[in-house]
Parts: C-alpha cells; sequence; structure tokens
C-alpha cells in the first residue's frame, strides 16, 4: 500500500470504527438469535464491511440509500440509530419500524435511508424512481442503491438501469457481490461477464473493486459520485467481497469448502484497514480500543433492546391506509 | 354543465389536478403522443415532458420508479396502458407500493395513482380484456376505485390524485367514447361513496364500473313490468359503501351482484357474503350472484360473448328473486 502513510488517520479512523460497529452489531444479533431474541431470519453482512463503509462515507446526509435483505450495515453507515434497530429486530416498540418491519424491512427516512428490500432487486426501480422525483425538483441529493450479484439476473435490473441512463439520473448502483445468490454461486447461474459488463452495455460507467478493501472502494465511490453530482447520470460499482457467514444466520453453508471460508476470513476488510492505518502510525492499542468499543457499545444496546416492551398490539391496524379502517368489522 | 366523454373527463381531471399541484406527474409508455387511448392528449405539450413523461416498455420499472417518486415527494400518475400489462409489475404494486408505509412503520406514504384500464372492448381476447378488481381488494394498503360515467371519471380521478395512499384506478375501456355531462368547476367524488343509479324497492343490484349501464338498461325493461330495481354503483370497491348496500338490501330483502369480472373469487363474492353475514334474517330471496364463467376471453365475438354478462341474464336474474317462493 504505497499511500499508506498519506492515509487520512481521521477519516479512516471514522471508517475503521463504523467497520468494527456493523461487524459488532452483527455479532450481536446473531448471538441474540440464539438467544431466541431475534424472532425472524437474519441475513449478517460480516466479511463485506467495506462497502457498506466505504460508500456510505461519501454519501452526504440529505442523500438516499437503498438496500437489501442484507442491510444491517448499510443502515448503520447511513446514520441510523442502533438501538432503534436492534429493536426492530427484537420486534420490540422503538424500532425503526416499530416492530413492522424487522431484519429485512428496516428503513430510516429521518437519515435517507429509504429501506431494505424483502425482495431481491426490488430495490432498484424504486431507487432509479427517487433519483427521479430527485431530479424533477431540482434536487442536489443523490440516491446510492446497493444490491447483490444475485439480483442482476432480475429484469428490473435491466429495467432499472436502462431507464436510469436514459433519463440520466442521480443514481450510484452498487453491486455488493459476495458470490452467493442465496446457496448457489451466482458465477454457475450467470451468463456473460457481470454486473459491470451489463452496466457498460446500456452506456452507464462500471467500475470493478476489490469489495474488501475499503481504500479502494472509497476511492472509487467517490469519483463515481463527483460525476453523478456533476449531472453526467448514474454510475455503476462492482464490488467484490464475500459472505463469512451463511445466507441467513442460521445457514451453516455446507456448500463452500472451509478452506475457501478460512482464507477468505484471512482476507478480512476490517483488518486490512486497520493494518494500513497502523502503517500510517495510528498506535496499535487504539486499533484495539475502537474494536472494543464496538462490542461494547452493540452488547449494551441489545441488553437494552431486550428490556424494551413489545409493541402496542392495535398497532397491527395502525399505518395500513386512510381509508376503510381495519380495525373496523370486515374491514 | 358541459357534454363531454368519459375519456376527456379523465384527461380534464388530470390537467386540473397537475395546474393545482406541481407534484403531480405522469409516466408511461406513449404518453407524449397522447396515450395508447388518447387520455393525455397535448397534455406533453401544455405541461412538458417532464411531467407528462414518456417511459420505456417496462412496466416493473414504472411501478416501481413511481413508488420511489412518491417516497421523494412527487405524486405520480402511473399509466399501465391496460390493466393485464400490469401484472408485469405485480411486485412493485402489492410488496413495495402497498406495503411500504406499513412494513416501515409509518414513516412515509406513497401517493400515487396507478390508472389501469380494464375490461372487454372488442376482440381484444385474453390479454387485452380482463378485470382483476378483486386482485387489488385484496391487497391491504390500496384503494381501488372503478368509475363508470364521465362525471365519476372526472371526480374519482381527481380525489384519487389527492389519496396520499396508493389507487388503483380501474377505467372501462368501452366506456371511452361514452358521453355525459360534466359540472363545470370544481368537481370531486368522494372515495368510498356509492352512487344510487336508480332508485327501487323490489330489489337491490349492486354493481361497478361497465356493469353499471347494462345493469340500468335491465331496469328499466324490467320496470316496464311493474319491477322497479334499485341499481348501486359501488365507484369505490375499497373501501366500498357498506352503509349504502346495506341499506338498500334492508329496504328491498333482495341482492342480485352483477360483474363482469370471472364470478369465482370475484368482487362480488365479498358483497354477498358481507350482505349474508349482516342481514341474513332481513332476506327474502338467496344473494344471487352474476359474473363471466370461469374462461379466458376469446377474440372470435361468438366465443367473446359466452364471457359476456348480457342484460337478459340481469333480467332473468332478478325475475327469480322477486318470484314467489314456490309452495312447500
Amino acid at each position: 500500500m504505497d499511500n499508506a502513510h498519506n492515509l487520512d488517520r481521521k477519516r479512516f479512523g471514522a471508517v475503521f470504527a463504523l467497520m468494527h460497529r456493523i461487524r459488532a452489531f452483527e455479532e450481536a444479533a446473531i448471538a441474540a438469535q440464539k438467544e431466541g431474541l431475534v424472532l425472524g431470519a437474519i441475513h449478517p453482512s460480516i466479511g463485506q464491511e467495506a462497502v457498506a463503509a466505504g460508500v456510505c462515507c461519501n454519501l452526504q446526509s440529505a442523500d438516499l440509500l437503498l438496500s437489501t435483505h442484507r442491510g444491517h450495515g448499510h443502515t448503520l453507515a447511513k446514520g441510523a440509530d442502533p438501538l432503534a434497530m436492534m429493536r426492530e429486530l427484537f420486534g420490540r416498540a422503538g424500532g425503526t419500524c416499530g416492530g413492522k418491519g424487522g431484519s429485512m424491512h428496516i428503513a430510516d427516512f429521518g437519515v435517507g435511508m429509504l429501506g431494505a428490500n424483502g425482495v431481491v432487486g426490488a430495490n432498484i426501480p424504486i431507487a432509479t424512481g427517487a433519483a427521479h422525483g430527485l431530479k424533477l425538483q431540482g434536487s442536489k441529493q443523490i440516491v446510492a442503491c446497493i444490491f447483490g450479484d444475485g439480483a442482476i439476473n432480475r429484469g428490473p435490473f435491466l429495467e432499472g438501469l436502462n431507464w436510469a441512463r436514459v433519463f440520466d439520473l442521480p443514481v450510484l448502483f452498487v453491486c455488493e457481490d459476495n458470490g452467493f445468490s442465496a446457496t448457489t454461486r451466482t458465477r454457475d447461474m450467470t451468463a456473460g461477464a457481470g454486473a459491470a459488463a451489463r452496466a457498460q452495455s446500456l452506456g452507464i460507467p462500471a467500475v470493478e473493486v476489490d469489495g474488501n478493501d475499503v481504500l479502494a472502494v472509497d476511492a472509487a465511490t467517490r469519483t463515481a459520485i463527483d460525476d453523478i453530482r456533476a449531472g453526467k447520470g448514474p454510475v455503476l460499482l462492482h464490488c467484490r467481497t464475500y459472505r463469512i457467514t451463511g445466507h441467513t444466520a442460521v445457514d451453516p453453508a455446507l456448500y463452500r469448502p472451509a478452506d475457501e471460508v478460512e482464507a477468505q476470513r484471512g482476507n478480512c476488510p476490517i483488518a486490512r484497514l486497520g493494518a494500513a492505518l497502523a502503517m500510517a502510525g495510528m498506535e496499535p492499542d487504539a486499533l484495539a480500543a475502537t474494536a472494543q468499543q464496538a462490542v461494547e457499545e452493540m452488547t449494551a444496546i441489545a441488553a437494552k433492546a431486550r428490556d424494551t416492551d413489545w409493541p402496542d398490539p392495535m398497532a397491527a391496524f395502525s399505518d395500513v391506509q386512510d381509508m376503510g379502517d381495519p380495525r373496523e368489522r370486515a374491514f | 354543465m358541459a357534454t363531454d366523454t368519459y375519456l376527456n373527463a379523465g384527461r380534464r381531471a388530470v390537467i386540473e389536478e397537475m395546474q393545482r399541484d406541481r407534484a403531480v406527474w405522469a409516466l408511461g409508455e406513449d404518453l407524449g403522443r397522447g396515450g395508447v387511448f388518447g387520455q393525455y392528449r397535448d397534455l406533453q405539450g401544455m405541461f412538458g415532458a417532464d411531467r407528462i413523461a414518456d417511459t420505456p416498455i417496462s412496466e416493473a420499472c414504472i411501478m416501481g420508479a413511481a413508488v420511489g417518486a412518491a417516497m421523494t415527494g412527487t405524486r405520480p400518475i402511473v399509466e399501465m396502458r391496460f390493466s393485464d400489462f400490469a401484472l408485469c409489475a405485480i411486485d412493485e404494486l402489492v410488496n413495495q407500493a402497498a406495503k411500504a408505509r406499513f412494513m416501515f412503520g409509518g414513516q412515509m406514504r406513497v401517493p400515487m395513482v396507478v390508472r389501469e384500464p380494464i375490461g372487454m372492448w372488442r376482440s381484444s381476447a385474453a390479454q387485452h380484456s380482463q378485470s382483476l378488481e378483486s386482485w387489488y381488494t385484496h391487497i391491504p394498503g390500496l384503494v381501488v376505485v372503478a368509475p363508470a360515467t364521465p362525471a365519476d371519471n372526472l371526480g374519482l380521478l381527481k380525489s384519487a390524485i389527492r389519496n396520499d395512499d396508493p389507487v388503483v384506478y380501474l377505467e372501462h375501456k368501452n366506456l371511452w367514447g361514452l358521453e355525459g355531462e360534466l359540472p363545470d368547476g370544481e368537481h370531486l367524488v368522494p372515495l368510498g361513496k356509492a352512487d344510487i343509479a336508480r332508485h327501487g324497492d323490489a330489489v337491490t343490484i349492486v354493481t361497478w364500473s361497465g356493469m353499471r349501464h347494462a345493469c340500468l338498461r335491465a331496469a328499466e325493461a324490467l320496470a316496464t313490468a311493474g319491477i322497479e330495481a334499485e341499481v348501486i354503483d359501488l365507484r369505490t370497491l375499497w373501501p366500498w359503501d357498506r352503509e349504502t348496500v346495506f341499506n338498500s338490501v334492508r329496504r328491498t330483502g333482495r341482492l342480485l351482484v352483477v360483474q363482469e369480472a370471472v364470478s369465482v373469487s370475484g368482487f362480488g363474492a365479498e358483497i354477498a357474503a358481507s350482505v349474508a353475514e349482516a342481514l341474513h334474517h332481513e332476506l327474502k330471496a338467496p344473494i344471487r350472484r352474476l359474473g363471466a364463467p370461469r374462461i379466458p376471453v376469446a377474440y372470435a365475438p361468438a366465443l367473446e360473448d359466452r364471457a359476456r354478462v348480457g342484460d337478459a341474464a340481469i333480467i332473468d336474474a332478478v325475475r327469480g328473486l322477486v318470484a314467489p317462493c314456490p309452495a312447500n
């Protein structure tokens, strides 16, 4: 890493802390699920922290983000409150969505996070339309849309990218490629050269980066966003990473060899940034303290979430729609 | 009062609402050339290509983009061309538009109107003729509207555009040329309110969309035989006007539901069941439903007509309902 000594220690110290917080959140959530506190499925993003952190550290607070079923990291990186997120996972009052969404539907419109999504690729047209709406209103905001490698085989990927180019919309498409479409290797199910080539075929500039190198993700994102803010239309960023856990937290992922996973553990994006920060002169104690603080924060949050009340059952009937009150008989 | 068509009434609604509110815009295929039926004629010239937006043939993205655009402060009108094509965008409508407000804990709303022309026209066959309103009434989060007259198309579409939740707005293709009087000035028809299209005491006929007109013709024919039918046009299918329907059935004691859609699992079943549950002891005859047989709509007129509920079937059904019960 030639430029390690020139590393912006303040900026990447914060990125390093964010990546640790994402991992600690995921680990706390997995532990809580084993205790029965997380009620539904969760899709941890352990090993993929560089994508969330490297992309989102280039977004302004007014910019918008759309995420996937594996969205805890993205949501934290956009600035959502981890206690509200953990409460949402636990199905408690005060959750990000009041306990109505759970892990796969976390949204925090207050920080510009327009939603995780339970349907693969469904966020692509929505993100495209969000960018379309912003452009119609003359806004300077941009939209980032993170989706997985499996999503590029769904029709909305083609429809959304084509649309974004046709209307020159301010949207950054991020393919967070962890190699697996649920439990099947994406490469076995994908014709051609993949996400970047498909984007380029539509006239959308595309960049492929090592998604476990947060410095590379950051640099590529910054360049892409500069172009998007300059009015040049959409860009696609293809980040190759690896999912250390299974598809869900309870998936043992026996469909891949143990040595492959072990090798990828050695390619940990957090450790790689830590090494770069150490080379740039950050003290080992400070690096270790950052990790420890993240674990303590998320452990405390999980304990606090556990002590939170359940939502009022009548909340099941609110926020459906203005007309046709579902509390009335037969409505 | 001016006389105009059902199609132009919808066009006027869009013009008035776009002039009233800059957040309103329309997106869909061929809108710059007026839309497939001319509902948007000259509107791109009036409002510009940003607000009357031509889109790719990408139904999923049209619907999904509208969801995103609604989340960011605009009020899109989605044009689906034919309701049959909206099936390419069902995830975007059912899983996204209808669910977002609830799923995200009420943080935002999705104010959008999805115009989906429905119904049998002429030799349009199985993929351009369907009436799938019951699919949408089944989905929490959606409002479902099906206007039958020019004045209602004006007033209901304006109300739909002002609604803060997603509205599935089902215009009937066979009514585009139907003429009727349009009120001058602001004309809003409230969502959720039925229209008693004809008063009568012998039987209640509940219907909507294109079948309103068949029911009124049948009622006039029945009147010559001394049978006065009340015809209720629901106009809004969700939420439907239970009060108006129940009050009428309490008075007549007889209910016939008439729908163009396939009868099996059609919305008529919901009305029949609701009335049966609430008014069983006040009924003088078993509830009847009329609808299409469970066949796809065919192309050849002789085959297509097999899927139509004709005036004669309505007349026969009413006669059966008002006939004295056979002696035990």
